[in-house]
């Protein structure tokens, strides 16, 4: 299975984007090295703006570059882009409805040993309650690259979230819209629906549980605002019940997004699987996927909560 | 470049004319912040009419100068000049801070004249970072402008963009600090103290200019200087007086973030004539 990382795919599509327009700019805060935005910085010098560990001042900053016409990448990890510059995103990039594109990486506890300080696990949360603000969370590394390109051709601010290490691809021969959910496996007993890194084991779950006579239905909801409401009505009438995976808390990102449609439109029964109300910690990845309650196991457990 | 007394004296009655409409619009409106905008109106009304290359009819003019207001709560200020220059009909005015209204409590860009929203303090001179780089970028000509408030400057924001516009050598943009010594709680000097300001700033690697802020000559003559700096970004420290214009609203803490009444408004109004 092809393995790569979000971020150097991230870099690489920056590129390629920044030969068809000259108007990109691309923003980092001191962490050019682990986001890849090193990699256009040295393409393309004179539209690359380091800030230095200052991140209010660079989210900021890319307004004023957007009201003179730039499209703007900015980057830094998913905790300081959302977290330590909110209300510059809120008030200053989203209110004035900007092309402020925010790539944020090292999202989530697969962050690994750095701990919780450096584990974004509320990003998707406060980027959802910010009325402009779109978000893409790409399932692997093609993905990140159609998540960018789908970035760059929706006006707005948009906010996608990558991780730091390597993923396995899972959506090779998939096509990939905005705004529109894959179902990547057919099935009418439940449904299992997922973002990011958990897209591959909402996979292997759904393996395992044919293995046992169920069938289940795998979505990656790689857009999670705005959510493909249709797909998650779909689901919660064709199946049983809903389970929701996301490298995140069980508040506010794609589990409440997902519990808003369902409990709207068509109420079933949704099991979230996420981390609960709990800080991360130190660790390697696998082991933190464990620790949180977000591995293969957990994902089986709150389907047979289902079924 | 010296300004002749004509010049000076046209200038000293557009800003009594400003004056006027702040205080109009702010009793009209029922709420809004007299103190900061009546502080703030002697720079602006010099640089809209006078230093700032721009036109009203075609605000979106790409080689426009660009002036971002960071202090956001003294928008009274900006929307006279705004109107005075003819971005928009003087009517809105009287809409300030009513629903539906382009005119909000904060500045929008629905405001013909108003490149980025503003009011959440400290973020405002990042914003004219965004603008400077902007022009670099692009080999433009223009010039950045950017008003503060003193008070504002206890944001840590403020001082990461005066690092970074140091440091990328930004002499395309001027600021402004309406230095007038108040912020809501008191007065800036028991509530935080900002002294000494202009070592501060200087430190910082900035070009420092200190004026009065109500003198018309001094003013015009610190955005002439400000022109001339290479190599580094400019600030003008303009000591100025909260409320300026109206007795008994300078120096008056009360009028900082309270409209007049209407018996006020008169007076005040008979004040400016």
């Amino acid at each position: 299975m092809e393995m790569l990382y979000q971020r150097d795919v991230y870099g690489q599509t920056l590129i390629e984007l920044g030969k068809k327009d000259s108007n990109i700019v691309v923003l980092d805060a001191d962490l050019s090295g682990s986001t890849r935005t090193c990699l256009f910085a040295k393409e393309f010098k004179d539209r690359f703006v380091n800030f230095g560990v200052a991140e209010q001042n660079m989210v900021a900053a890319s307004a004023g570059l957007a009201a003179c016409g730039k499209i703007v990448f900015l980057s830094t990890f998913a905790i300081f882009a959302t977290g330590r510059a909110w209300d510059q995103v809120r008030n200053t990039a989203a209110y004035n409805n900007f092309n402020i594109k925010i790539v944020a990486t090292h999202a989530g506890v697969s962050v690994g040993p750095d701990g919780a300080s450096h584990q974004a696990l509320e990003d998707i949360a406060l980027m959802r309650i910010v009325p402009t603000m779109k978000i893409i969370v790409p399932a692997d590394g093609p993905q990140a690259r159609e998540a960018v390109i789908a970035a760059y051709n929706t006006p707005g601010p948009v906010y996608v979230r990558l991780g730091r290490p390597k993923v396995p691809t899972v959506t090779a021969g998939y096509a990939f819209e905005f705004g529109k959910a894959q179902v990547l496996n057919p099935g009418n007993d439940l449904t299992i629906i997922a973002c990011g890194i958990m897209v591959k084991s909402a996979l292997e779950a759904a393996g395992r549980l044919k293995e046992k006579g169920l069938s289940c239905r795998v979505i990656n909801m790689h857009t999670v605002k705005p959510i493909d409401s249709q797909a998650i009505i779909e689901a919660a009438r064709e199946t049983k019940g809903i389970v929701v995976c996301e490298e995140h808390t069980v508040t506010g990102g794609l589990a409440s997004a997902v519990d808003e449609i369902v409990a709207e439109n068509y109420p079933v029964k949704v099991m979230r699987v996420g981390v609960k109300n709990r800080y991360g910690q130190s660790g390697e990845p696998d082991e933190l996927i464990k620790e949180y309650g977000l591995s293969l196991e957990d994902i089986i457990v709150a389907c047979g909560k289902i079924v | 470049m010296g300004s002749t007394e004509k010049e000076i004296q046209l200038l000293e009655d557009k800003a009594k004319e400003t004056r006027r409409l702040i205080i109009k619009m702010l009793v009209k409106a029922g709420s809004g912040h007299p103190g900061g905008s009546l502080s703030s109106t002697d720079l602006l009304t010099c640089l809209y009419f006078k230093v700032l290359r721009h036109n009203p009819k075609d605000p979106q003019w790409p080689d426009r100068d660009r002036f971002h207001l960071s202090k956001g709560h003294c928008c009274p200020a900006l929307y006279a000049v705004l109107a005075e220059s003819g971005y928009f009909p003087p009517e809105h005015l009287w809409t300030l801070r009513k629903l539906g209204s382009i005119l909000q409590g904060h500045p929008d860009r629905k405001v013909p004249g108003v490149e980025v929203a503003s009011g959440s303090l400290g973020q405002g001179l990042s914003v004219a970072l965004g603008m400077s780089l902007a022009a670099k970028m692009d080999k433009k000509s223009y010039r950045v402008y950017c008003l503060m408030g003193d008070g504002e400057t206890q944001e840590g924001n403020v001082w990461e963009a005066a690092m970074a516009l140091a440091h990328y050598k930004c002499d395309n943009l001027c600021a402004m600090i309406d230095h007038n010594g108040f912020q809501i709680d008191g007065c800036t000097k028991e509530i935080m103290n900002l002294e000494p300001l202009a070592d501060k700033w200087r430190s910082f690697g900035w070009h420092t200019i200190e004026i009065s802020g109500h003198n018309i000559k001094e003013i015009l003559s610190a955005y002439e200087e400000a022109k001339t700096i290479k190599g580094k970004p400019s600030i003008i420290i303009a000591r100025t007086i909260k409320g300026k214009g109206v007795s008994f609203m300078e120096n008056v803490l009360d009028f900082h973030g309270r409209a007049p009444t209407k018996e006020e408004a008169e007076k005040a109004l008979k004040e400016l004539e």
